[in-house]
This record gives C-alpha cells, sequence and structure tokens, in this order.
C-alpha cells in the first residue's frame, strides 16, 4: 500500500463539470472566470490543477515580461505607463502584481492597484493583485499558473511586477520571458547589493525618476555591473551558450547628455540591431532611463521588450528559455508533492513533533527517523518502477 | 488532490468612490482588516461606480467595502451593483456601505442588495466579525 495519495500524483488530472464549464467561459472571454480561475489558482482550491493542466495546450501566444525592483523604484507607476502604452498600440495586457503578507496575519495590503490610474476602467487591461501567501516555494508556481490563465485568455502581454526582495521573487520573475530590473537614482550601494541574484536576472536594466539627481551615475554604475558581469561568469543563460562573450561591445556606454530633450530611454543603442555586436550573439542588457510619472522613456523601454522577445525567437533562444522555465516548474511540483507524501508519512508516525521529542530523548536520531519515513516510500517506487519494466 | 494546502484568504476591495476625498477611514479599515488576516485591495481615491466594478470583479475579492462620505450613496451604490451584476458577481460579493448614511437610506440601500451598512463609531471588531460571519462560501 503507498502513501495515501499515491495514485492522485499519478495521472493527468480530471476536470470535474463545474471547472470544465469555467475553463470554456475563460476561454470565450469571460472576465469572470478569468478571475475565479485565478482566485482557484491563489487558494489551491481542489480541481486547481486540472484547470491549469486544460488551459496549458492554450497558452505560448503571449509575450510575458517581469518587472522587479526595490520598494519605491516605480514599478507600479511604470507598469501603469507600460500597460497604456500597450493598449494603444491594440494590445490586450494582463498584469500580475505580488505583494508581501505578513507571517504574522497572513494578512496584507495589496496596494499596486491605486498606481493603475491610467488604464481604470478598460477592462481590456486586466489587473491581479497576488499575496505572497507564505507558500513555500509555491509563490512562483501559483503566480506562474495565474499568467497561464492571462495567456490562455488571449492577452497578448503579460506583465508579472514584483518586488525584487529575496529569493522567493526571483524565482516569481524568472517566469518571464523578458525581465527589466528597475533601479532608482542615487541608489549607490543599493547598486552593489543588486548583485547578489538580481543583476544576473535582468534582461534590460531601468533606472527611474531619471529626472532626479544622480541618474546619470546610476546608469553609468549598471553599464559598468552589465559589463562586467559580459566578462566574468554569466548568469542564467550560461548553460547555453557559454561565458566567451567578452570586453566591451557596442552595447553601452551611456550617451545620454545633459540637457538633450531625448534624455529619458535614450542610453546606448541605437541602430536597428543593437545586440548583435556580441561575439557570440548573446543579449546584452540595455541600460534605460525612464520617468514613469510624466510617462518618458516608456515607448523606448517597450521597443526594448520587443527586441528582447524577437532576440529570442530569431536566436532560437526562446526554446531553451522555455525548457529551462518548464523543468523548473516540474521540478517544483514533483518536489511539492513528495513533499505532501512525506508530511502524510510524517503525521503517520505520530506527527514531528512526536518524532523530535524522540530524538530528543536518544530514542533515536534524525537519519534513522527519515530512513523510517523516506524508505517505505522509495521501496514503492521501486517496485513500480519494476513493475513499469516488466511491461 | 493529497495533502496540498488549501490557502484560502477573504479578499476585501476598500473603495473611495465619487467625490469624496476623505479616506483617512478607509486606510484604517484597510489596516484594520490586513491586520485582521484578510488581504485588502485599496481603490485610491475618486473612483467611478465602473472603476469600482472593474477592480472588484478582477481582483474576484469576497467583500466589496464602500466607502461614501459624500451624501451621493444613493446615486453610486446603485450602479457599483447593477455592474457586478452585470458581470454576474453579485451574488457572491459580500457589499458593505461605510460612511455617513441617513437612517432613512440605509433600509434602501440593503434592499438594493447591500448586506450592512456602517456607520461612525462602529467599533472596527464588530465590522470584521461581520464580514467573518457573512463572507460568502464558493465553490
Amino acid at each position: 500500500m503507498a502513501g495515501p495519495d499515491a495514485s492522485a500524483v499519478a495521472d493527468a488530472p480530471t476536470l470535474s463539470e463545474a471547472d470544465a464549464a469555467l475553463v470554456e467561459d475563460l476561454l470565450a472571454g469571460s472576465h469572470r472566470a478569468l478571475a475565479r480561475v485565478i482566485t482557484k489558482i491563489e487558494n489551491r482550491t481542489p480541481g486547481y490543477r486540472a484547470i491549469v493542466s486544460a488551459l496549458h495546450e492554450h497558452t505560448g501566444g503571449a509575450d510575458v515580461v517581469g518587472i522587479t525592483g526595490s520598494p519605491g523604484a516605480g514599478k507600479s507607476t511604470l507598469v501603469d505607463k507600460l500597460a497604456a502604452a500597450y493598449r494603444e498600440r491594440g494590445d490586450t495586457v494582463g498584469v500580475i502584481a505580488v505583494d508581501p503578507s505578513s507571517p504574522y496575519t497572513g494578512g496584507a495590503v495589496l496596494g499596486d492597484r491605486i498606481r493603475m490610474g491610467s488604464n481604470v476602467g478598460d477592462m481590456d487591461v486586466f489587473f491581479r493583485s497576488m499575496s505572497a501567501r507564505g507558500q513555500l516555494g509555491g509563490l512562483s508556481t501559483a503566480t506562474a499558473d495565474a499568467v497561464k490563465a492571462l495567456d490562455a485568455f488571449g492577452k497578448d502581454l503579460v506583465v508579472l511586477e514584483t518586488v525584487g526582495a529575496g529569493q522567493n521573487e526571483v524565482d516569481v520573475v524568472r517566469t518571464a520571458d523578458t525581465v527589466a530590473v528597475l533601479v532608482q537614482p542615487g541608489s549607490g550601494d543599493d547598486v552593489q547589493t543588486l548583485k547578489a541574484g538580481i543583476l544576473e536576472i535582468g534582461d534590460v536594466f531601468v533606472v527611474n525618476k531619471a529626472d532626479m539627481d544622480g541618474a546619470q551615475r546610476t546608469v553609468a554604475e549598471l553599464e559598468e555591473m552589465v559589463h562586467r558581469r559580459e566578462g566574468g561568469t554569466t548568469g542564467r543563460d550560461a548553460g547555453h551558450h557559454g561565458a566567451t562573450s567578452t570586453a566591451p561591445t557596442g552595447a553601452g556606454g551611456s550617451s545620454s547628455d545633459h540637457g538633450d530633450g531625448d534624455r529619458a530611454g535614450g542610453s546606448g543603442h541605437s541602430g536597428s540591431d543593437p545586440h548583435a555586436g556580441d561575439s557570440d550573439g548573446s543579449w546584452t542588457p540595455d541600460v534605460l532611463e525612464t520617468v514613469a510619472n510624466t510617462g518618458e522613456g516608456v515607448a523606448a523601454l517597450i521597443e526594448t521588450f520587443d527586441a528582447h522577445a524577437a532576440y529570442l525567437r530569431e536566436s532560437g533562444r526562446i526554446a531553451a528559455t522555455e525548457r529551462r522555465r518548464y523543468a523548473e516548474e516540474i521540478r517544483t511540483l514533483v518536489r511539492a508533492d513528495v513533499g505532501s507524501l512525506a508530511t502524510a508519512e510524517i503525521e503517520r508516525h505520530g506527527g514531528i513533533d512526536r518524532l523530535a521529542e524522540r530524538v530528543r530523548d536518544r530514542e533515536t536520531d534524525p537519519y534513522a527517523v527519515a530512513e523510517a519515513i523516506v524508505g517505505p516510500i522509495a521501496d514503492c517506487v521501486d517496485e513500480a518502477a519494476d513493475g513499469d519494466a516488466g511491461d | 488532490m493529497s495533502a496540498e494546502q488549501q490557502e484560502r484568504a477573504v479578499r476585501c476591495l476598500v473603495a473611495k468612490v465619487g467625490l469624496d476625498g476623505h479616506d483617512r477611514g478607509a486606510h484604517v479599515i484597510a489596516r484594520a482588516f490586513r491586520d485582521a488576516g484578510f488581504e485588502v485591495v485599496y481603490s485610491g481615491l475618486h473612483r467611478a461606480p465602473e472603476d469600482i466594478v472593474q477592480a472588484a470583479v478582477q481582483e474576484d475579492v469576497d467583500v466589496l467595502g464602500i466607502s461614501i462620505l459624500s451624501g451621493a450613496h444613493n446615486t453610486l451604490v446603485p450602479k457599483v451593483i447593477e455592474g457586478l451584476e452585470e458581470y454576474d458577481a453579485f451574488d457572491d460579493t459580500l457589499v458593505l456601505v461605510g460612511g455617513i448614511i441617513p437612517d432613512e437610506d440605509e433600509d434602501d440601500l440593503k434592499e438594493l442588495g447591500v448586506a450592512e451598512v456602517f456607520g461612525p463609531g462602529t467599533p472596527m471588531e464588530e465590522t470584521i466579525e461581520f464580514i467573518r460571519n457573512n463572507v460568502p462560501e464558493r465553490a
């Protein structure tokens, strides 16, 4: 006898009748159904997995842009302006904004919506706030699933907005095709702290509030760091094309002059093929300037997002990016499910507190307990594998 | 399926509607709801009824708390409720109104489908308790 839920993990989940109708409504364009599906994903309502499974074949049409940055950098305001600009050119937009929740009460004030002033009343901008409900590693799964719902609904563009603080958020934003890291001027040492984890994931760096003092210096610092990254071991794409790109290429080199009316968004490349200068054709992150309040630089930012999307497609890297993303999703799901099995086993052995007390009393030790719990699960897996081999 | 934990949280939209720039009360309520463990979306000031409807539908909130201090509740609240009905969202949204509402209007609002009206001085616990007891069950 396997664990209580072993069979539930095995096959593709089946849709209940009500959920099938919900999926149908979503695909037919019902806002209510879309909102309800995202709620089910967030709540992990029984059956949500079957819904996401059913949606999967309808996804792949949307460009997904992730926006991250420290609190106060202007993410929400920029997202608002981006959404408005995308709408202007006829694209439909979905936004998922993630806010932290209190670890004590679980409560949260989700304030990003307040900044969406340019898009109120426009139902073709679907804005959804999500809280990081202390889900251990599950947040990125929930947001990725919510993005799938928006994608399947038919949104041309999905923007994923999150505070760039910690691994959870980094995992979230990594589920996007294109990642923009937002920095505010005068961050000084803040820019240094970006190095740990955030810098590696940026495809575009944006110095927002570029009309403030110190913007030029922040741009210069970022550009220097981007090039150092080029020269050193590269970040997430290292597996695909090595760390061979060297030295500054055509990319970077802030060309922004003070007093130049075209200042915002004007740093760096303006050629038609800005990123082809690299020896191995890899992407060199742009450093752009925006003033989200006024919308300055937003058009240039969208151009860069489009350029990155085109680069992913034309270079064939989109396949590698997607494989990496789905691999991560599969791993997370499998880990979570195996974790659930293990949790159930721990309960069956009398609960974690009792086990800990027995270890404290020197009756047993942590390794022996782990063996006693995982051993039977491993045996079941072996048995099933043998059965498969015999077929 | 399985032992995966459901993580249900009560979602609320705290909404300011119409030409009414007083949102201290809305802020206090939002914080109290947060501390009660709810997820609170705040609309910001000066929203039109259709903006509130858009937010309530997209955020799929369980509770819509409308704060009105301007006296325009008899015009604004019906519009919000009509909008919710249009999106098929009225039946499972708990609609509350807070602010300065004359007694004779309170009955009319409840007639329309407002679950409760909370006037000045209502203890926070009372509102929170009311929400806990009346949050719509959802499939």
